[in-house]
């Protein structure tokens, strides 16, 4: 039933190329707090992010880089039971800049 | 800042079209209005399909046809039930849609945020920028007094602020005046921008001048999720999406990007977009709540406009609208109240509430306050089973093959018989129009 593997096409990392960002460099707005094990709901964000920001390391833990994030807020309410990311909007101004929306 | 002043009259914290449509209304009254904006600009943060309905922005600004940027005006709407290879189709067509003053437009959000924005500046309100709000600022007693922003300085004071934040609200949430969404209440669109030259589209989707055609579609595309994808022309590009509710996505190991481009690979769809160049990859939250996800929208000095008040009827696809009628009724209220110099309190701001009871906002969600429910809970039924026995009924009525129609019609019913069962499919429509009525 999820089997999309046939799915031709761009890796989403060439879809956000196409994207303006202003990133605030040294400031993400979303960080991953420290864990052990992911839950489940956390675990879900790597395939889940429709930018990908979400990737589980070699280490066993969930990381995140916000530079890509397209500001949906899908990550802060999949994960707000556990608290394990902790979300706010970037700073006035910097993020993703819609050219259409 | 020179022109910042001790208090405003309303802080308006965002500008979507709920926020735009309050802020122009109380500006335009002489009110004295400061919006906050987190983007470079109005629709620097914004996504939407997009279609726009007229009637609630010409309650607004009735002159709109002669300035906003709009991309084409609907003359069609093709609704679509798939499986993988087909669709079976509702198209409605008419000339009557290339009327004087057409009722839907598609739009770009960014485009036409900013025009609506710069009606704002224009009638008077204080637009404020790249300023995120942080949280709101309570005197003893709790009433909300004002914001604080992530520039340095002061708070920002008025008698009451109209939260227009969008969908994900973090500062209502923040200060306790709702809950966070729930998952199962809220969907995650993906869209990308197809561009083609204007003639290659008017000749793909039969169309002339600044006609222009939707379809929205759901079926087997949503892979046994909640959801539907859509398809809007625009002057020269075409907006496709797809969205399903966050908590489908969840329970699934369906990637986002990944359904999009299936939906965009499907026989169906392929053809419409071949030779386009992508310039835009977007997501957003679409708060599909309804009636029953609605949260608490006025209190002490604040009221709640727009997809932060859940006000997005998802059986028709509209949101913009009911976010404008919601921005446009609380700057009413709010000017009412001024009038009279009241104070701008819990009692007083409930006549809000009372106001939206008389529109079709809360009429079109009460009406289907069971709807949300009722296709998640058979979401295997609705977005999988029907989809593959329409499908495979049309496949087997159309396709002539010597079989006598007589044996045709009796394969399609039981196959229906088999997938469903007599009791089951009663009881579908039975479901159905109890939700619907």
């Amino acid at each position: 039933m999820t089997d999309l593997a046939i799915a031709p096409g761009p890796k989403v990392e060439e879809k956000l190329f196409q994207n303006r960002y202003l990133v605030d460099a040294g400031k993400p707005h979303i960080r991953v707090r420290p864990h052990e094990v992911p839950s489940a709901s956390l675990l879900a964000m790597t395939t889940l992010c429709p930018a990908g920001c979400y990737a589980l390391a070699e280490s066993g833990q969930v990381e995140v880089a916000a530079d890509g994030c397209l500001e949906c807020g899908t990550c802060r309410i999949v994960t707000k039971a556990t608290g394990e990311v902790e979300w706010n909007y970037p700073r006035g101004g910097f993020g993703v800049l819609y050219k259409f929306g | 800042m020179a022109e910042m002043q001790d208090r405003f009259d309303v802080i308006v914290v965002g500008a979507g079209p709920s926020g735009n449509a309050a802020a122009y209304t109380l500006a335009k009254e002489g009110l004295n209005v400061i919006q906050i904006e987190r983007g470079e600009y109005s629709g620097s943060k914004n996504v939407q399909g997009a279609i726009l309905y007229a009637d609630a922005l010409e309650k607004i600004i009735p002159e709109f046809r002669e300035e906003a940027p709009l991309e084409r005006h609907v003359i069609e709407q093709r609704m679509w039930t798939m499986d993988d290879t087909s669709h079976t189709g509702m198209h409605y067509r008419s000339s009557d849609f290339n009327e004087e003053k057409p009722n839907r437009y598609t739009i770009l959000r960014a485009q036409f945020d900013k025009w609506f924005s710069s009606k704002v500046k224009e009638a008077g309100a204080l637009v404020l920028c790249e300023t995120t709000v942080t949280e709101l600022v309570k005197d003893l007693t709790g009433q909300v007094i004002g914001v604080r922003t992530d520039r340095s300085g002061n708070p920002i004071f008025a008698k009451v602020v109209i939260l227009a934040e969008g969908v994900n609200g973090l500062v209502g949430q923040r200060s306790g005046l709702r809950d966070e969404i729930a998952p199962e209440s809220v969907a995650l669109a993906v869209k990308e921008m197809h561009f083609l030259p204007r003639e290659t589209i008017e000749a793909r989707f039969n169309l002339r001048g600044n006609e222009g055609v939707v379809i929205e579609a759901m079926g087997t595309i949503t892979k046994g999720m909640t959801g539907t994808g859509f398809l809007y022309t625009n002057e020269e590009s075409i907006s496709v999406g797809i969205g399903c509710i966050v908590s489908d996505f969840a329970e699934s190991n369906v990637t986002p990007s990944q359904l999009l481009e299936a939906f965009k690979a499907h026989p169906s769809i392929a053809p419409l977009l071949e030779g386009s160049e992508v310039k835009e990859y977007a997501a957003h939250l679409i708060p599909e709540g309804g009636y029953k996800a609605i949260p608490r929208l006025t209190g002490d000095g604040w009221i709640v406009v727009g997809d932060a008040g859940q006000f997005v009827n998802a059986v028709h696809r509209e949101g913009s609208n009911l976010a404008m009628t919601t921005g446009r009724v609380a700057a009413e209220t709010v000017v009412a109240l001024h009038r009279r110099g009241e104070e701008m309190d819990a009692l007083a701001l409930k006549d809000y509430e009372r106001r939206l009871e008389a529109t079709f906002v809360m009429k079109d969600l009460r009406k289907y306050k069971g709807i949300p429910a009722l296709l998640h809970a058979n979401k295997g039924t609705f977005f999988g089973a029907y989809p593959r026995l329409i499908s495979q009924a049309m496949q087997t009525w159309f396709r002539v093959d010597g079989i006598d129609k007589k044996t045709k019609e009796k394969a399609i019913f039981r196959n229906f018989r088999e997938t469903r069962s007599v009791w089951g499919m009663l009881g579908d429509a039975w479901r159905v129009a109890r939700a619907w009525r």
